[in-house]
């Protein structure tokens, strides 16, 4: 048999070396998890038990007391009765449609994650700010990190942690922190010089420059980067329920299994219902601390 | 005068490498040259001055001239290529970053050509914030800054935010911030050039008037030569990045060193600009006898037939010798008091021109120029005037 010319036929690496390639690296990755994974699966401990204790809570209270907490908080920060007296329905219908205890490992899943990705991704987005140098290497981190299939950061994440609801939350932050760390940086650039020179001119040093002009005038765009950050969560509740994290997610995915198109859509208008509340109430927060830059005066 | 800021051969290159373009400039590269076969761009080239305690020092140019750029180097917002900056004493570019935060926290507060306000902070939060950097107490600096918001003229605006004032009043805030620190030096980068015409006269004519009082040391930016010559008690005048005069503005509106400045200078109405003091001549016309026939001999001697008579209190009137020879063959040893002396309206040193040019024309023997001290300094005559307002004229023609 003549020899393939490499002109008709892609010049392909062989297929044993593929196969050695992956088995070693494999091995390798299998062989660290071995060793690392439970002082790894330590680490997380406080967090796995931050998450548990607030689910917890949010399952043993009584229905009507987390609902009333809830639609307080809402009010409180959107100061708006039609709102919050709509998510009070949407929670009620949740409940009748026997969703509750689902909603609320979700709901608890999404404020922890929300929390964290707030807690690393605006120190992460205000270093990028400071530093050309570390903007050009976090981007294409980001970049991978939105593009990458989340399934294919589950295998090593699950690998590593087995499955649980620290897996699950890993794969989520992952997945929704982005948009914080780039609004952040995004808003932190944005902050008009001559303010942020006049507060150097009096003599602010870095911490006051950041606290007292940078940090508060890039508010509008952060905001909306967690804003952002919330929605991308909720999305990734459903991918996170394969490896077990409960919720509603899990009903969704027994619905595809199973084709039940009824329960897929309760769950999925569910996690549309939650999203609406974070969503809606996060922006009439924002919006009403910038009051000030609403000018009756042009 | 004792001297407060003292530059000396100050060099900023703006580039990849000013160390490296350094030695070109040195070799004699000119602006344009550095610009387009080094890609570097020369932003102020071999600045030496003074400035006095007390004084206001105007740098003036057109954009691009590096007045902008000298001013930040001042308070070191942008670091000099080359060069000495000394202020009080103090060799700003010895400072270490925390020596320098409480260097420009007491030594010096700036005013910006858009202000520069924290929006999301009212107008007294505004006006205290130097303060509040300083880390004064909150009902400390709140009360100081109530203080400068009155002298400003911003009574009841407290609560608002920046976003719902005037560019006049936003202004205002910015200055009455710039003097809530107490600071020395004021900076002032365009501070009035964003505003209308009449907001910024008004906001001038205030500047005039705080200085009087509060005696500090402003630089002041603009590219305004009106604005340069109604304000500034010295004036420099940068051209490219480099010092092309420095002087008085009645030396820089007579002897302009360069075409280009006196390419600035044709368009100016000196009538508004000068003031009496600058134009006047030396008063030959003095009349100081006691008696008729004393003061007859002084006026033989001079050029004129007319003088100012002085008396122990000072400046009195105009004698004519016309009158002083009827008078003569009457009584020789009268007082020249009696009825010899005319009153003749004297004029201010500080008057500007325009303002007596009315009294000029209507008068017959050129205006006595006396001080608040009741002395003669000079005399104005209509050929004074002619002379020095002519001059524009044929040259804006």
């Amino acid at each position: 048999m003549a020899e393939k010319s490499w002109l008709t036929e892609f010049p392909e690496m062989d297929r044993s070396d593929l196969i050695s390639i992956r088995k070693t690296l494999d091995g390798a990755y299998r062989e660290f998890s071995r060793t690392y994974g439970d002082s790894i699966e330590a680490f997380f401990d406080p967090l796995l038990s931050f998450l548990s204790g607030f689910e917890q809570l949010l399952l043993n209270s009584p229905w009507w007391l987390v609902l009333g907490v809830i639609t307080g908080l809402v009010w409180l920060a959107s100061r708006s009765w039609k709102l919050s007296g709509a998510i009070a329905i949407a929670l009620l219908a949740i409940g009748y449609f026997g969703m509750w205890e689902d909603t609320m490992r979700t709901l608890s899943m999404i404020t922890v994650c929300t929390f964290m990705a707030i807690l690393l991704g605006i120190p992460i987005g205000i270093l990028m700010a400071r530093s050309d140098r570390v903007q050009k290497i976090v981007t294409p981190i980001l970049d991978v990190m939105q593009t990458m299939p989340a399934f294919v950061y589950l295998i090593p994440v699950v690998m590593l942690l087995g499955i649980g609801k620290i897996p699950g939350l890993i794969a989520v932050i992952i997945y929704a922190i982005p948009p914080v760390i780039r609004l952040t940086n995004l808003g932190i650039r944005l902050v008009d010089k001559e303010v942020l020179e006049a507060s150097t001119a009096y003599g602010a040093s870095p911490l006051q420059r950041l606290v007292g002009v940078q940090l508060p005038l890039a508010m509008p765009n952060i905001m909306a980067g967690i804003n952002q950050t919330i929605m991308m969560a909720l999305a990734m509740v459903v991918i996170a329920s394969m490896i077990g994290v409960k919720g509603l997610g899990q009903p969704v995915l027994k619905s595809i299994t199973n084709q039940y198109f009824t329960l897929g859509l309760l769950n999925g208008l569910a996690i549309v219902a939650l999203a609406i509340m974070f969503d809606r109430v996060s922006q009439a927060w924002a919006k009403r601390s910038q009051q000030h830059l609403e000018s009756p005066h042009v | 005068m004792s001297e407060l800021i003292s530059v000396r051969n100050l060099y900023k290159v703006f580039g990849k490498n000013p160390a490296k373009a350094m030695t070109q400039v040195r070799s004699g590269v000119n602006k344009q040259e550095l610009l387009t076969d080094h890609n570097h761009s020369l932003g102020l080239k071999d600045i030496n001055l003074t400035i006095d305690r007390g004084e206001i020092f105007v740098i003036m140019g057109l954009s691009g001239s590096g007045k902008s750029t000298l001013i930040r180097h001042f308070n070191r917002l942008i670091d000099p290529t080359e060069g000495e900056i000394i202020v009080d004493g103090i060799d700003v570019m010895k400072l270490r970053p925390k020596e320098l935060e409480q260097f420009r926290r007491k030594k010096m507060a700036m005013v910006f050509q858009r202000f520069g306000l924290l929006p999301h902070r009212s107008v007294i939060e505004n006006i205290s914030y130097g303060l509040k950097i300083q880390g004064v107490k909150k009902a400390e600096r709140l009360e100081k800054a109530h203080q400068w918001l009155e002298t400003v003229g911003l009574n009841g605006y407290e609560e608002q935010y920046p976003s719902q004032l005037s560019g006049g009043q936003q202004q205002r805030v910015g200055l009455a911030r710039a003097l809530c620190t107490d600071a020395e030096i004021l900076l002032m980068d365009e501070a009035f050039s964003a505003l209308d015409p009449l907001i910024r006269s008004e906001m001038q004519d205030q500047l005039i008037e705080l200085q009087a009082s509060l005696k500090k040391t402003i630089v002041f930016i603009t590219h305004d030569l009106d604005e340069a010559l109604r304000l500034g008690d010295r004036i420099a005048i940068l051209k490219d990045g480099e010092l092309v005069q420095l002087g008085k503005p009645e030396e820089i509106l007579l002897n302009p060193a360069t075409d280009y400045v006196e390419a600035f200078v044709k368009d100016v109405n000196r009538a508004r600009a000068l003031t009496v003091e600058t134009v006047m001549q030396a008063p030959v016309n003095r009349i100081t006898a006691s008696t008729i026939g004393e003061a007859l001999e002084q006026m033989k001697k001079i050029p004129e037939r007319y003088g100012y008579y002085v008396s122990d209190e000072g400046y009195q009137g105009v004698v004519l010798q016309d009158t002083l020879e009827k008078a003569v063959q009457t009584n020789a040893e009268a007082s020249l008091k009696e009825g010899m002396v005319e009153e003749l309206e004297a004029v201010s040193p500080d008057a500007i021109l325009e303002s007596v040019i009315p009294d000029t024309l209507e008068t017959d023997y050129p205006l006595p120029v006396v001080d608040e001290e009741g002395e003669l300094q000079g005399e104005l005559s209509r050929s004074n005037l002619i002379e020095v307002l002519g001059e524009t004229s044929r040259q804006a023609a």
